[in-house]
């Protein structure tokens, strides 16, 4: 990194021609110095002690420490979001009652699913706060959280931007004022990644093939239905979350295509994570863990014969919609096959 | 004893937040204490009393709360001593942006909510700006790229903090925040000689002492004017 006086040096084109990513930082400044590109850091700094840094609610020598600080993880994060997560491993640990968890080590792989089923309370938050946090032994379940096979470095805890688990639960809504479009430039753009404007006409067509009734990148996010919502926000997270594991609360089975819902995270290589109380989905996984008590209490790799379930299932499953829409439509429901 | 200052904008999530960590500071035996500065109403008392936390609210009414908060905080230490908490914690609003109750060498948290808008962390100043810890509330309720977005500009206004995300209501990441709040290497018997973090707001107008007549003969002391020339 350049040194202070480099950066005091430099002007603000100069600094952001270096360091492209400190455009947002300089954007988060308070005022309107930090806009002009010809003045070198130094004469704004200078410029705002004169304007009188109490107006401004500015402190010269923070900023500069944060700057540098900024520049450094900046520079760290781009060279380690190159290395993916293959493998998360969960070394056991104890349940409510302190006895020991069973299972020997658990693994999440890339491009897996695993489901999650338990009871509310019974400890699944509990399971991904300790992902969250790659618990060390030092949590209330004393399970241990390997990255790759191998202990993880503390930055996965502490840096900001470099998070392990994506969630997606059932009652996130889209807060902001913006159209599908904008929204995806805005989360492509705090990512600083190559290449934004592809993704995000990727993510859109991702979306629509989830979702049931289509919608275009000018709709407003705030007036998309409940199933459009939640299309955008699984091709959202598997194609610019920078988080490795994704979990998932339940998919409802209204307005999006669950299927395909997953094969789109599991072909953008995360660790899926899905809590459910649904067979169809549960079937989907490859394993499924058995919560009780706060512990895992069973690991059940999903049988052929469960697997051999799935298309009746699912045909089953097509008949109930069916029924529904007629239902709705104020049809008749009578079906032979049943 | 340990003192940490949380603050952050109003129904963020501080005392959810407080509430459910101290579950898990209680847990290992940490006597705890609170104070609640606020400006002219707050239930929070009521909250902590239930909890089983021992209280104290201040009420700045006309004051500026954070002048009300210096002038206050030694007096506050000095109970805390007395009723022998391991650790107190002064919760106060950041009623105008521009606030910041921080001290140097004394753990400060910022609490804001994703709800705010992403405009928000620009917005705060120092109450932020200069934070250890910044914990993210009310993830639960926006969708992940809005979460990833607020928390990049978090970053950006602040790149030396530690930021968690915490759930106010589940307390999902509120255990992980406990291990970081009590530090028996960092006690202290007294406020004396250290300083606040960054100057207060100045102000002192004829508006300050009670002046409700609106024109420029009444304005007197320090008084700013809107810039309205065309640009
Ligand atoms: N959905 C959701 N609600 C939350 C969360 N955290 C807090 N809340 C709710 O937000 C509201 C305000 O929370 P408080 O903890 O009282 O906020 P505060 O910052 O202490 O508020 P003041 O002290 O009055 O400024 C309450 O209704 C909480 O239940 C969260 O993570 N998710
Ligand atoms: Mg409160």
């Amino acid at each position: 990194m350049a040194s202070k006086e480099v950066l005091l040096m430099s002007n603000m084109l100069k600094l952001k021609e270096i360091y492209p990513f400190l455009e947002t930082f300089f954007d988060q400044q308070p005022g309107e110095l930090f806009k002009q590109e010809d003045l070198t850091l130094q004469q704004i700094l200078l410029e705002m002690e004169e304007s009188g840094s109490e107006d401004n609610v500015f402190d010269a020598t923070l900023f500069v420490d944060q700057l540098q600080e900024f520049i450094q993880q900046m520079e760290a994060f781009t060279g380690v979001s190159s290395q993916s997560v293959d493998v998360l491993t969960i070394l056991p640990g104890k349940d409510k009652s302190g006895n020991a968890e069973t299972f020997d080590a658990l693994h999440f792989r890339k491009s897996t699913i695993t489901s999650i089923v338990g009871p509310t309370g019974s400890g699944k938050s509990r399971l991904l706060a300790d992902i969250e946090w790659v618990a060390q032994a030092d949590t209330p379940t004393a399970r241990t959280i390997l990255v790759n096979n191998e202990k993880p470095t503390v930055d996965w805890r502490f840096a900001s931007g470099k998070k392990l688990v994506a969630q997606l639960s059932q009652n996130m809504n889209f807060v902001m004022d913006l159209s599908v479009r904008e929204f995806l430039e805005l989360h492509a753009s705090s990512r600083m990644i190559a290449g934004a404007a592809e993704i995000v006409e990727r993510i859109i067509h991702a979306a629509n093939e989830l979702a049931g009734e289509k919608f275009s990148g000018e709709t407003p996010i705030t007036s998309l239905s409940g199933g459009q919502s939640r299309a955008l926000m699984i091709a959202d997270t598997a194609m610019l979350s920078s988080s490795p594991v994704v979990l998932i609360d339940e998919i409802e089975n209204a307005g999006i295509d669950r299927k395909k819902a997953l094969q789109i995270l599991t072909g953008e290589e995360k660790i899926v994570l899905m809590a459910t109380h649904d067979p169809i989905l549960a079937l989907m996984a490859d394993q499924r863990i058995v919560i009780k008590n706060g512990g895992i209490h069973r690991v059940v790799q999903t049988s052929a014969a469960e697997k051999n379930m799935l298309e009746g299932l699912e045909e089953a499953d097509r008949k109930l919609q069916t029924l529904r829409t007629k239902l709705r439509a104020g049809e008749s429901i009578v079906d032979q096959s049943f | 004893m340990n003192l940490i200052t949380v603050s952050g904008p109003p129904s963020s999530g501080k005392t959810a937040v407080i509430l459910k960590t101290a579950e898990s500071l209680k847990k290992r035996g940490i006597k705890l204490g609170a104070v609640k500065f606020d400006c002219l109403h707050t239930d929070d008392d009521v909250a902590y009393e239930k909890a089983g936390i021992p209280v104290k609210k201040g009420l700045s009414g006309q004051l500026c709360p954070d002048h009300y908060f210096v002038s206050n905080i030694e007096a506050v230490v000095e109970w805390g001593l007395a009723e022998d908490f391991d650790l107190l914690v002064s919760e106060s609003a950041g009623l105008c942006n521009r606030c910041s109750p921080y001290i140097k060498e004394i753990k400060a948290i910022c609490v804001i909510d994703n709800l705010s808008g992403i405009n928000t962390p620009k917005k705060i100043g120092p109450m932020l700006r200069m934070a250890d810890i910044v914990v993210i509330t009310k993830g639960d309720i926006v969708s992940q790229a809005e979460r990833e977005v607020f928390a990049a500009r978090v970053h950006a206004v602040n790149p030396s903090a530690i930021v968690m995300h915490i759930n106010g209501l589940t307390g999902q990441g509120a255990y992980e925040l406990s291990t970081l709040l009590f530090d028996s290497g960092k006690k202290i018997d007294s406020l004396k000689g250290m300083k606040l973090r960054f100057s207060m707001p100045s102000a002192l107008c004829s508006y300050c002492l009670g002046e409700t007549r609106i024109g420029e003969s009444y304005q007197m002391g320090n008084v700013r004017k809107i810039n309205l020339e065309k640009k």
